[in-house]
Order: C-alpha cells, then sequence, then structure tokens
C-alpha cells in the first residue's frame, strides 16, 4: 500500500466526546433532559449540580435557602443518584461532574448507583472536577481549609488508580481563572502549579511504582477566549510543559502517560448581554482555538450557550450549542489532516513567548512554597488582571462588540417570547426537596448511617486512613450530602478564602479622579466617610464582579466593607447595620435573587438598618428588575452594565439623595 | 457647604449606652466618628454621659487590646475568645482596626468576616475602621470608641496589626494587651529582646497544634521574658483548629490582669494622653507652645477633675492655652 501523503491522515480522526452542561431542579426532571440530549446525538454527559450539594448543604439548610435547584440539579442521597442515572447504562457512559469540595461524595454516590445497575466499578468512565485550588481562586465552591481538601482529593485519586482504573479523579481548573481575569500566562502557570501542588500530595499516598498511572490520570478543563490564534497556542504551551514536568518532576517513562488531556467549555466572561445573538459568534470562534491544531485538539468540549448572561438556557439554547460542534467535527474537514501548525513561525513563536513567561510565573509561585500557599499571591494576581481588563473595556480600548461599541441595534426577536429567552426553573422545587429529604431521612435506617457516619469521623481524623471507602459505606447506608459534609467540616474545621481585593492597586483615570472629588465632597458633607457594603448571599461563588465593584468603589475612595462570598441575608443585615453603612451593594448570579434579596431586605429592616439604600447587580433578566425595583431596591445593574465609574456615580448620589445632599455628578 | 440633614442627639445616645441598650452602638460610633462640625458637639454630649463623673465611677467594660503581626490567627482566636464570653453570658464589641492602609482616601474592610459569630447574637457587635495615617495607629475615633462602649459591653476589643509601635498605642486605649504570636515568629522576639517593644501584659503563642515548634517558640519566649526581668507576665498557649484549646485559660488570664490593676489610674492616664493627643492635632504645635509645651501641659492636666471625659478635657485645654496667651 502507498504511504498516505503527510498533509492527509489514512482515516478521520474521531470525533472528541460531544457534553452539554446540563442538570436543574431534581434528578427525575434533570434524567429526562439527560436523556433526550443523548437522543440528539450528544456522546457523554455532564452533570451540573446545585450550589447546595456543590458545598454540602442538604436542600432543608439555611444556607441553601433560594438556591436548591437553581444552576444545577439537587442531589441529597443515593436515592437521588439512581434516580438522575436511570436507564443510562454506566458500564457505557462517559460522565464528567462539576463537583470539587464534596467530588469524593459525589463520586461515592455514582460508584453506589452503578452498584445499583449492577456494575462494577472498574467499569466506570468518567470525571470529577475535585480542583480545589481554583475554588479559593475563583469558583467559590469550597467547603474546608486548603490541607484537608488537599487530603481529599490525593484520597480520590490513590483510590481510583486503583479501583476505578478509567476514572479522571481530577481535572485541573484554568477555565475559571481565565474567568476570573488570567491572562494566557497567569493561566498556563497557576494552573500548572496546581497540577504540581495536587501531584506532591499524592506522591505521599501511594506507591511510587504507581505515579506513572496518577500521571496519566489527571485530566485539565481549560477555557478558551475570543483571542483564538493565541488560545490555541496556549493549549500547545500547556502540552509541552506537562510533557516535561512528568518527564522531569515526576520520572514519568510513558509517553503516553505524560500526554496533556483536556476537556473544555470555552469562555463565558466574553459573553455579553448586549446583542447576545454576538456571542453565537464568540463560542464558535473559541471552539476553533481548541480544535484546530490537532497536537493540542481538546478531548472532550461542552459549549455555553448564546444566553448565559441574561440567565440560565433553556434545552433548545443548549441544542443549539450542541449542534455547532456537530458540524464543526461531522460538515466540516477539521478532522482529515494532521496538525496544520506544524511548522508555523507564528505559533511556535507565540508558544515560546507563553513559555518563558509562564515558566517566570511558576518560578515565583514555586519561591513563595507553592500554589497552596501561593493562594493570596495568586489571587490578588488575579483582581488586578481583570481590574485592567475592566479598565481596557471602559476606556474603548479593548473593543467588545455591541457593548462598548457598535451599539445601535434592532430589537432581538430571540429575547422577545414570554420566558424572555431563558429557563425559569420552577420555585415548587425547593420545598419539593426539602419535604423530600426529610422522607428519606424518615425511612432510611438510622442506626446504619450512624454507625457510617462515626466511622467517617474516624477516618477524617487519621490522615493515614484513606477517606473513600468510608464515604461509600456512608453513601450504601443512606447518608446525605449534608451529613457527610458536616461530619467532614467537625473534623477539619471550616475556611474562607482570601478576597484578594486588598492588593489590587489604584485605578488612575480621569473620569475616576471626577468621582473621587465627589466622594470626598459628599463624605465631608455626611461628616465620615461614604461607607459602602459589598454582599454575596447565597451560595453563589462567582465573586469577579463583587470584587470588582469593592476594588473600584476603593479607588474612588469610600470605605468598603466586602467579606467574600456565602453570606446568610442576616449576617449581610447585621454587617450593615453595625458598621453604620451609608449603601448597600448585593452581587448574585445564581439566579436565587428573587429569593435571597427580599430575604436581605427583610433582615435589613429588622437589624435596625431598613432605611439604607439597597442597589443589586447580577444576571437578573428584566421582568425580576422591574419587580425589585418595586419591592424598594433602588438599582438593578446586569452584565450590560460594563461602566464601573458611571455605577459609583449612581450610588455616590443614591446616598447624597437620601441624606438630603445634592450630587454633582448624578445621573 | 452642603449639610446632611439630621444630626444624632449625643446625649440620648450616651443614655442609652449607660442603660446598657447595645443597639445604640452603631449609632453611636456613626456620631463620633463624624468630623462635622455639630455632630462633634453631640459627640462630646455623648462621650460626656458615659464618663466616670455621669457613671460615678469607669465603665465597667473590660477593654482588651488585640494585636500581633498578621497572619498569626488573631481573628481565628478571637472567634474562639468572643464565643467562650458569650458562653459566660458576656457581652462582647470588637473593633477591628484594619491594616489595608488608605488609598485614594477610600479602604477595604474585610476584617469582620474572619470572626465567626451568631450574627442573629445582638449581644456581639462588630464594627471595621480603617486605620490611622500610620501603619497600625489607632484613629482617635476608636478609642473613644472603646471608651463610650465599655459603658455598655462587658468586654470591649481593640484588635489591630503590627508590632513594635502598635502596641505602645494600644496600651492607651486598654485596659490589658495581649500580643498575639505565632511559633517561628522570631522577629518578634528580637524586638522584645531589643526593648523596640514593650513587654505587654499577656502574650499569646497561637498554633500550639504545630507541636515540637510550638513547644521551641514557648520555650524561646519565657526565656526572653526572663531576661527582660519580666517572668511574671503571662504566657498563653492556644490552639484554634478543632478541638481548640487554651482559650478559657487565655480568658482567665486576661481576667486576671484587669482585676490586679489600678484601672481608674490607668483610664486616667489613657484620657488624659487622649485629650492632649487630640488637642495637638486639632492646634499644632502653636497650640502645644500655649500650653508651656507638653510636659507642663501634662502636669497641668493631672490636676484636673479625674473623671472628665476627653471631650471635656480637651476643651479645659483650649481654655487654658487661651487664658496663658
Amino acid at each position: 500500500m502507498p504511504e498516505p501523503p503527510s498533509h492527509r491522515l489514512p482515516e478521520p480522526d474521531r470525533p472528541w466526546m460531544m457534553r452539554t452542561y446540563a442538570g436543574h431542579s431534581d434528578a427525575r426532571r434533570s434524567n429526562e433532559l439527560y436523556r433526550k440530549n443523548l437522543e440528539k446525538g450528544q456522546t457523554g454527559l455532564s452533570i451540573a449540580f446545585d450550589l447546595p450539594t456543590q458545598t454540602g448543604y442538604d436542600p432543608d439548610h439555611e444556607l441553601a435557602k433560594g438556591e436548591v435547584g437553581k444552576v444545577g440539579v439537587s442531589i441529597a442521597h443515593k436515592g437521588d443518584m439512581e434516580t438522575l442515572l436511570d436507564g443510562i447504562p454506566l458500564d457505557q457512559m462517559n460522565t464528567s461532574m462539576t463537583i470539587n469540595a464534596t467530588a469524593a461524595w459525589l463520586l461515592a454516590l455514582y460508584i453506589v448507583a452503578a452498584e445499583d445497575q449492577g456494575v462494577p466499578e472498574d467499569k466506570l468512565q468518567g470525571t470529577t472536577q475535585n480542583d480545589i485550588l481554583k475554588e479559593y481562586l475563583s469558583r467559590g465552591t469550597y467547603a474546608f481549609p486548603p490541607g484537608p481538601s488537599m487530603r481529599l482529593i490525593a484520597d480520590t485519586i490513590a483510590y481510583t488508580v486503583e479501583h476505578v482504573p478509567k476514572w479522571n479523579p481530577i481535572n485541573i481548573c484554568s477555565y475559571h481563572l481565565q474567568e476570573a481575569g488570567a491572562t494566557p500566562i497567569q493561566e498556563i502557570a497557576f494552573t500548572m502549579s496546581n497540577a504540581i501542588a495536587v501531584l506532591d500530595a499524592v506522591k505521599q499516598r501511594v506507591p511510587q511504582e504507581l505515579m506513572g498511572s496518577v500521571f496519566g490520570r489527571i485530566s485539565f478543563f481549560v477555557n478558551a477566549g475570543v483571542r483564538f490564534i493565541e488560545e490555541h497556542a496556549k493549549l500547545r504551551a500547556m502540552a509541552i510543559l506537562w510533557d516535561e514536568l512528568g518527564r522531569e518532576r515526576y520520572g514519568v517513562e510513558d509517553e503516553k502517560h505524560r500526554r496533556l488531556r483536556y476537556g473544555v467549555q470555552v469562555n463565558s466572561l466574553g459573553l455579553t448581554e448586549a446583542q447576545p445573538e454576538n456571542n453565537v459568534y464568540r463560542i464558535a470562534l473559541e471552539a476553533l482555538a481548541v480544535t484546530l491544531g490537532r497536537n493540542a485538539r481538546a478531548r472532550a468540549i461542552q459549549l455555553p450557550a448564546w444566553n448565559e448572561a441574561l440567565g440560565l438556557p433553556r434545552p433548545w439554547d443548549q441544542q443549539w450549542s450542541l449542534r455547532l460542534q456537530q458540524i464543526l467535527a461531522y460538515e466540516t474537514d477539521l478532522l482529515e489532516y494532521p496538525d496544520i501548525f506544524e511548522g508555523s513561525k507564528v505559533m511556535d513563536g507565540l508558544v515560546e513567548e507563553l513559555l518563558e513567561g509562564a515558566r517566570e510565573e511558576m518560578h515565583r509561585v514555586a519561591e513563595l512554597g507553592g500554589a497552596v500557599e501561593a493562594v493570596d499571591y495568586m489571587k490578588a494576581a488575579l483582581v488586578e488582571s481583570h481590574r485592567q481588563r475592566w479598565q481596557r473595556i471602559e476606556s474603548g480600548d479593548q473593543i467588545a462588540v455591541g457593548m462598548n461599541k457598535f451599539t445601535s441595534t434592532e430589537p432581538s426577536p430571540l429575547t422577545a417570547g414570554a420566558d424572555g429567552g431563558i429557563l425559569v426553573v420552577d420555585p415548587e422545587i425547593e420545598a419539593e426537596r426539602r419535604a423530600a429529604v426529610e422522607e428519606w431521612r424518615a425511612e432510611r435506617d438510622q442506626a446504619a448511617v450512624d454507625a457510617a457516619l462515626a466511622r467517617l469521623a474516624e477516618t477524617a481524623r487519621n490522615d493515614h486512613e484513606n477517606i473513600m471507602p468510608a464515604t461509600i459505606a456512608a453513601a450504601r447506608a443512606g447518608a446525605t450530602t449534608g451529613e457527610w459534609t458536616q461530619t467532614l467540616r467537625e473534623a477539619f474545621g471550616e475556611y474562607r478564602a482570601p478576597t484578594g481585593v486588598g492588593e489590587a492597586v489604584a485605578a488612575a483615570s480621569e473620569d475616576l479622579a471626577e468621582v473621587r472629588e465627589e466622594v470626598e465632597r459628599i463624605s465631608e458633607a455626611l461628616g465620615r466617610r461614604l461607607k459602602f457594603l459589598v454582599g454575596k448571599p447565597g451560595l453563589d461563588g462567582h465573586s469577579n464582579g463583587a470584587e470588582q465593584i469593592a476594588v473600584r468603589a476603593r479607588d474612588a475612595g469610600m470605605d468598603v466593607v466586602y467579606e467574600g462570598i456565602r453570606l446568610t441575608p442576616s449576617q449581610i443585615a447585621t454587617s450593615a447595620a453595625q458598621e453604620g453603612v451609608h449603601v448597600v451593594g448585593l452581587s448574585i448570579l445564581s439566579g436565587s435573587h428573587r429569593e435571597l434579596i427580599p430575604a436581605v431586605m427583610e433582615a435589613l429592616r429588622e437589624a435596625g438598618a431598613g432605611d439604607v439604600p439597597v442597589v443589586v447587580g447580577g444576571i437578573i433578566p428584566e421582568a425580576d428588575a422591574a419587580s425589585l425595583r418595586e419591592a424598594g431596591i433602588a438599582a438593578v445593574y446586569t452584565p450590560k452594565d460594563w461602566n464601573l465609574n458611571g455605577m459609583m456615580r449612581d450610588i455616590i448620589s443614591l446616598v447624597a439623595e437620601r441624606h438630603g445632599l445634592q450630587s454633582a455628578v448624578g445621573a | 457647604m452642603i449639610r446632611a440633614r439630621a444630626v444624632a442627639d449625643g446625649r440620648e445616645l450616651g443614655r442609652r449606652l449607660r442603660d446598657r441598650d447595645l443597639t445604640a452602638a452603631s449609632a453611636a460610633l456613626n456620631l463620633i466618628e463624624s468630623r462635622a462640625p455639630d455632630a462633634l458637639a453631640q459627640a462630646a454630649a455623648l462621650l460626656a454621659e458615659v464618663s466616670p463623673a455621669s457613671l460615678g465611677g469607669e465603665a465597667s467594660g473590660h477593654i482588651v487590646g488585640v494585636t500581633g503581626p498578621p497572619g498569626v490567627g488573631k481573628s481565628s482566636l478571637l472567634s474562639r475568645l468572643v464565643a467562650h464570653w458569650r458562653s459566660q453570658g458576656r457581652s462582647v464589641a470588637v473593633l477591628a482596626v484594619d491594616p489595608s492602609s488608605r488609598r485614594s482616601g477610600g479602604s477595604l474592610l474585610g476584617d469582620r468576616a474572619r470572626i465567626d459569630t451568631d450574627p442573629k447574637d445582638r449581644a456581639v457587635f462588630i464594627r471595621s475602621t480603617a486605620a490611622g495615617s500610620r501603619l497600625g495607629g489607632l484613629a482617635p475615633a476608636t478609642r473613644a470608641a472603646a471608651e463610650a462602649l465599655a459603658a455598655a459591653f462587658d468586654v470591649v476589643v481593640i484588635e489591630t496589626v503590627g508590632v513594635g509601635q502598635s502596641e505602645t498605642e494600644i496600651a492607651d486605649a486598654a485596659d490589658t494587651v495581649a500580643v498575639v504570636l505565632q511559633p517561628a515568629s522570631g522577629d518578634v522576639l528580637q524586638f522584645l529582646k531589643a526593648g523596640i517593644m514593650e513587654v505587654p501584659d499577656v502574650l499569646v503563642l497561637t498554633k500550639t497544634d504545630l507541636g515540637a515548634v510550638a513547644t521551641r517558640a514557648m520555650v524561646d519566649l519565657r526565656a526572653a521574658l526572663l531576661a527582660l526581668g519580666a517572668s511574671s507576665t503571662e504566657v498563653c498557649a492556644v490552639s484554634s483548629v478543632p478541638p481548640a484549646t487554651g482559650i478559657a485559660e487565655l480568658a482567665q488570664a486576661l481576667d486576671a490582669h484587669r482585676a490586679a490593676l489600678d484601672l481608674p489610674d490607668r483610664r486616667r492616664r489613657a484620657r488624659r494622653r487622649h485629650a492632649l493627643e487630640n488637642f495637638a492635632i486639632e492646634h499644632g504645635e502653636r497650640g502645644l507652645r500655649a500650653l508651656g509645651g507638653r510636659v507642663q501641659a501634662e502636669r497641668w492636666l493631672n490636676d484636673q477633675d479625674p473623671d472628665l471625659a476627653v471631650p471635656e478635657l480637651e476643651r479645659a485645654l483650649v481654655d487654658h492655652a487661651g487664658s496663658l496667651g
């Protein structure tokens, strides 16, 4: 047979795994959705859990209020997991679970649900995200302090390498770093440093001869922005560094084990609320970043929907994104060629540039004692990068089409429907779920659960024992997500991650100088400095926006009280009352604003601070915004309000007005 | 100039604090922090209401200064201490002085989040304030706030960050000063030995769950205190990670210090220093000269009514300077 030409593959590659990040409400409704998605040609599952499940609270916990079934499915015990996967053959399915603090628990539930189907654990394929450092840095669904969290990760890796060999126990995420504002260099460097921290921790817990397979099971979850050439170079650079790391630091001999394997969800940060239909093009270009060059192509892809900046996507929106993947894989000739960038001077140059910067940054993190020790440094660096990004958008140096340029538009028919173009989760779900978990607790063998949790507590206290067997036993006995996590919280303690806002440098712009003067003027008239509380109620950990507001308000001369994420309405109200703030700003991106904002207002009244004006920011559909304003919220900001100085002006004039002062800068 | 609408009634707020109405704390601090001219008068009225003259003695609350370098675990320690005090039925106010330097006049205050309390417990009050002009420096309003809150709360904590200058300054505002250290805070040991830092009333060593390192640190501390002739200084070893240890012992050591203290004398001297410092801020070198210099002024203050509040002493200083000039 003649040699095939070097510019063609002998036969086309198999497409990557196609998934849709999906799940909402309860296990039954999500199971229906999964079956429909699989029918449409999706080849793997990607489970979105709700925030209580991700942070380890049962649906009836105080902190779960307003969040149950919102950004994903609520899973409280093995019964839920069995319903969720009902009729989906787990010996064939490849399931990715976006789960971190409670990853060991959800993996245990998955194993138990498979047992129920008669599938042994060594047949299971899939991924648990299980990356805690990026939760501290960006996403916020952590539960335990760094030390015990790293132990849980190491334990799940050690367990799966032996018992669930086809499982990817951790998906180290660069994705959320980019969402938090990381530059490509930071994204590469922080992710690789994170991987080193994980591998160093596992090294203590598995025999050296298994390190090759451990290294081979580590996968990545990356992001791709719209600068798709550079983004592709970023992935090639990561592949080079990963190979190097395996060879040099961990002595991994098998080349296959050193290959960078990654899944991807492309960028959400760059998706706009203004003219949201344009997001479809952005998503398509971003998909090219992770597929164009064969040497650094994604193993699995899930694409966001066009309307993510508006609210939760509907099944139809997700179908539209899946079709994009299918067109790319099945209609175009993408999969017929070897790597199309091989020998490209431009690509090689870009990769070299990124490698150099990333190595330098990795060195800095190593000098600080590694990624766990350097969380404060990395967090502050991300907040600072994000601040610079916003400043470029505000100044017009960075163009966002439809948002800060080319803004004149026809009304979009896509958002004209009765639902506003988004999915609204039935508010009755929460009550249903509360009742269901109570019923579950009443009907199970309580003595067995107590014994399993006691055994778990004992294991947690003994650092040398692997947490997985006791966790699986607790899952089998019928323990709940909240009980598993609470047992570990008692053993490990709780944790608040750094907010990173203290270190960000002050922005300098003429526009801001004017705002600053006005803050001085109003502060003088008030007698003390204008004091502003920025609060994040609920379990939503997406704090990037709130952090930018806090930093900008500080730069404008305000005293800003910012306490980080995951606060109850009564904590926020107590802070507002005790701190004597002039205004409160709340940020919610999880869709729970309808429940949480009225709860904060009520708590403010109870704490004697009912007269303090409240503004709200987040992913808030217009219909909800109107009713919030009716309920007394002074202003509602959404992603289309990208001008932070403008927001500062509004806040100043709001305070001035409430105190009978005149402001010169107000709208 | 533009003016804010209503200024709170200082006398009324002072009375409420005297009656141990904890819900008055926030409004009282709003007033004390205010620099508006009509607010200053109301703040003076408030402080007069809680002065020893009005109370018939020193305010009964225990003002505790807690200070130490960043990262030694002050907030975790405070979480445990506050819980301990609450379990004894004592009300607690915490004035958290945030170290983040002011930039462009603004500041970020986030420390309160690190102190873990029940938000519905109205007998715990936390207020964050930006530091004074220097790192770790106390703003004049913080001292006045502590004095006022001591009339209503059983314990008032002033939490600051820093080593060297700050505990001297906090000693002027607090009845009892606790310096918090962690194992391997070698620099602090050096400061102590070199006399850069005064020996505090209570030394707290955190993170004793670290084992051998902590034991070693304890031995070093005791040796240093012995060399300084301060072997009677309490050293408390605590661990704030579950299960917490040493917290009750620390609370006891703080109480013991206060019991052995000539409280009226310490408070009186503090008020005089505050008055003189506030006067110097307001009237500068020229004002001090008019009083015949700092030492003369201190002497003169020693002869004044010991039970006056700081603003009253300040006013007396102004009058005195006028009569001399």
